[in-house]
């Protein structure tokens, strides 16, 4: 609620200045505490007001539209017993929680939790650590630093279903890149079946994220960094602070409101991969790689139990939820600090 | 003071001009452009998912002909395969589903089951003649609502160079599979080739080995079903085909077939052009191999349906009725079998067509016998054959035995 006045009283005192330049223009002197008081003024300020909330009504409606409804929609369907049939009749009997029912103790339920955990937390150390990393890296000044920074861009720039087609071309287990490296250099006699072995599939599929999820991570941090005074550096140094300690007692802490940027928005966006599973393994091999993501998109489009899937997606949603509430109240304590 | 209250006036009205514009707008977007019945059908509209060439072409003249037969132009949508069912979805709940519709065949019952397609039977269009399985497909609780011009399943492919220097025949039983698969497992290349992944191309492979042997897709933890499975995993388990199996598509399959690391495969006649661009790849097509010699090879029947969507209009449907019915003539299904290597759907056009392109005459034999998917099932296939897949996937990867990983598919 907070918001909405606050963003309203901004807009006004915009909106008023802009009004104050164009009577000016008519050669009017701006407008003086005086003339405020009369009625005049006062209609003209509730006819801004209302001009003003007008031009709120195409984003509200696109909320409404495009945030609102599917999520209000997704909900509803959960309760229901939604066939490919609802979409022709679109008679859909209500079912009360059958759908969660069903959905939360199938026996494949748990095996999914466990690996979006695995995969949310594998995925998000290896992007943050390699990323941090690489960011502190870049932040010395050598020649064509600018040209690598950039090329470790490409992989946010490929389209998810080029990278995943590639990487399953390269963890190929017997003619992929990767084995034949590996072979090449004598580390391995026969090939690793990195996709199609139930103890691999997970890890080289955190793996092929982590790698998607870097140029994100790298190009925030570095930003953070940026923004961290080389004054501070100096001055640690004066009292012996260059190194680890520079990093521990400096660099650490002045990055952190970004550093909780990064992993929010990282987990929140892990939990929900799809592409890249599907493109990899499909929630394979004997659904080692499945998780609730890929899970609820096979419930949903392929097996047409739409309200299943509705269901298993809310589930989803409530657990990006409470990472989401987690982000929230930590920014906001970091405004009050 | 004037100018200044004009100022704010102005856009106040346009911003309401757009507000009670906008629903509009959006409404506007979902409604089909209506024709009244009783004007004449000059255009009807067509989706379809052959969104490659040469298919794209081939099925674009073919409806382009129809209409023209029929006296009205086409107007035609490709979509992406993965995307058809979607948009059809989207649409029957909109209710702009196009005039003529193709569908795969197993999606056909889910489709037909909530009521959005028209049975052919009003338009009356003949059956006669049809494969049963053909007609199994297109048939949802005794009524025929999509009927497939030309058809296709999957056999054994093999290397004849191969296995004429390993001087081994093309096997016809399992355990000749099975030895002959380990015999030309040597060095980089594999004896065997197929198509195990978690989805339903994974099942679809599965089904010919299943069936023949007399499983069934109703009960799968049966004594048949546990026996193909068994061969499934033995042939992966002792290295005569790659456990990258669990992980290809079909077209990996052939890929591998066709780089020479792979002596024989189960795939389907679509590969034909693939393989035959490669003027030194020499190959054979046999049924696949049965458990005892005496069995018949049930394959599964490929191929996509036309169907007349239930638009409410009357004289559209009438048209594109006739559209169906020509893409099915006699005429079209020998002329689009032979260019697309595909089988046509017709028992008496089979033989003919057999003795004019021998290179598909053991699909055209396998035709004759070949199951449909959701013959039995109808729209709950989609849910028994994630079981099948899942039961695959968990044998072949050593999760449990053939029986266990059925046994606890079937229970899920």
């Amino acid at each position: 609620m907070s918001l909405t006045t606050d963003l309203s009283q901004t807009a006004a005192g915009s909106t008023g200045k802009a009004a104050g330049k164009a009577t000016r223009k008519h050669g009017r002197p701006a407008g003086s505490p005086t003339e405020a008081q009369t009625p005049r003024r006062r209609t003209r300020q509730r006819r801004e007001r209302i001009f003003q909330w007008l031009f709120l009504v195409p984003a509200v409606v696109y909320m409404a539209l495009f945030f609102g409804y599917p999520v209000v929609k997704n909900v509803v369907m959960s309760f229901q017993d939604y066939t490919t049939a609802t979409f022709f009749t679109g008679e859909a009997p209500w079912v009360g929680l059958a759908n969660y029912v069903t959905v939360l103790s199938s026996s494949l339920f748990s095996t999914s939790l466990l690996n979006t955990a695995l995969f949310t937390v594998g995925s998000i150390l290896g992007q943050f650590v390699i990323g941090l990393a690489l960011a502190i890296f870049f932040q010395r000044k050598f020649p064509l630093n600018g040209i690598l920074r950039s090329l470790l861009l490409l992989p946010w720039l490929l389209p998810l279903i080029v990278s995943s087609a590639v990487w399953r071309w390269i963890l190929d287990k017997d003619s992929g890149a990767l084995n034949r490296f590996l072979g090449d250099l004598g580390v391995i006699n026969t090939g690793v079946p990195w996709l199609t072995s139930t103890s691999l599939a997970l890890i080289a599929v955190v793996g092929v994220n982590i790698w998607i999820g870097i140029p994100f991570n790298l190009t925030i941090l570095y930003g953070g960094l940026q923004e961290i005074p080389d004054e501070l550096y100096e001055a640690g140094s004066l009292d012996g602070a260059t190194g680890w300690k520079a990093f521990r007692h400096i660099t650490w802490p002045m990055l952190r409101p970004v550093v909780s940027v990064v992993l929010v928005l990282g987990v929140v966006y892990t939990l929900k991969v799809l592409d890249i599973i599907l493109g990899l393994t499909n929630g394979g091999p004997a659904n080692s790689t499945q998780t609730i993501a890929t899970q609820s998109y096979d419930l949903s489009f392929h097996e047409f139990k739409f309200g299943e899937g509705a269901a298993l997606g809310n589930v989803l949603v409530i657990i990006s939820l409470v990472f989401a509430v987690l982000y929230l109240r930590a920014s906001r304590r970091a405004v009050d600090e | 003071m004037k100018s200044a209250q004009r100022t704010t006036r102005r856009p106040l009205a346009l911003a309401v001009a757009a507000l009670v514009g906008l629903p509009l707008a959006l409404s506007a977007c979902g409604t089909s452009p209506a024709a009244s019945s009783s004007e004449a059908v000059k255009e009807i509209s067509v989706m379809d998912y052959y969104n490659n060439e040469p298919d794209k072409s081939f099925i674009g003249d073919a409806l382009t002909k129809c209409g023209t037969q029929a006296g009205v132009t086409i107007k035609r949508e490709t979509v992406p395969g993965k995307s058809l069912i979607s948009k059809v979805l989207q649409q029957s709940s909109s209710k702009t589903l196009p005039d003529v519709l193709m569908l795969d065949n197993p999606d056909l019952q889910q489709i037909a089951a909530t009521g959005a397609l028209a049975p052919l039977s009003d338009f009356k269009i003949s059956t006669d003649n049809f494969a049963e399985g053909v007609l199994s497909a297109g048939t949802d609780k005794d009524k025929v609502y999509g009927l497939a011009p030309t058809v296709n399943t999957i056999a054994l492919f093999y290397n004849k160079d191969i296995l004429d220097k390993a001087g081994v025949t093309p096997p016809t039983t399992w355990d000749e599979l099975k030895a002959a698969s380990a015999k030309l497992t040597a060095g980089d290349q594999y004896g065997l080739a197929f198509n195990a992944n978690p989805t339903y191309e994974g099942t679809w492979q599965f089904l010919p080995v299943m069936w023949s042997n007399g499983g069934d897709e109703k009960k799968i933890d049966t004594k048949e079903t546990e026996q193909a499975l068994q061969l499934w995993t033995d042939l992966v388990k002792s290295g005569s085909v790659s456990s990258s199996a669990l992980n290809w598509t079909q077209a990996d399959v052939k890929d591998q077939f066709m780089a020479g690391k792979a002596a024989m495969m189960v795939n389907g006649p679509w590969q034909i052009p693939a393989l035959d661009k490669q003027p030194t790849l020499q190959y054979g097509v046999v049924k696949i191999p049965v458990r005892e010699a005496g069995q018949t090879s049930v394959a599964p029947l490929g191929g996509e349906v036309w169907t007349v969507p239930q638009t409410g209009n009357k004289a559209r449907q009438a048209k594109a009725a006739e559209v169906v019915a020509c893409l099915n003539s006699d005429e079209n299904q020998m002329a689009m079998a032979k260019v697309r290597n595909t089988i046509p759907s017709k028992t008496t056009l089979a033989e003919k067509f057999a003795t004019e392109n021998p290179k598909l005459a053991t699909f055209t034999e396998l035709i004759k016998t070949a199951r449909a998917r959701t013959g039995e099932l109808g729209a709950d296939w989609p849910a028994q054959a994630t079981k099948i897949y899942t039961a695959i996937q968990t044998a072949l990867t050593g999760n449990a035995s053939p029986a266990d990983a059925l046994k606890q598919a079937q229970g899920q």
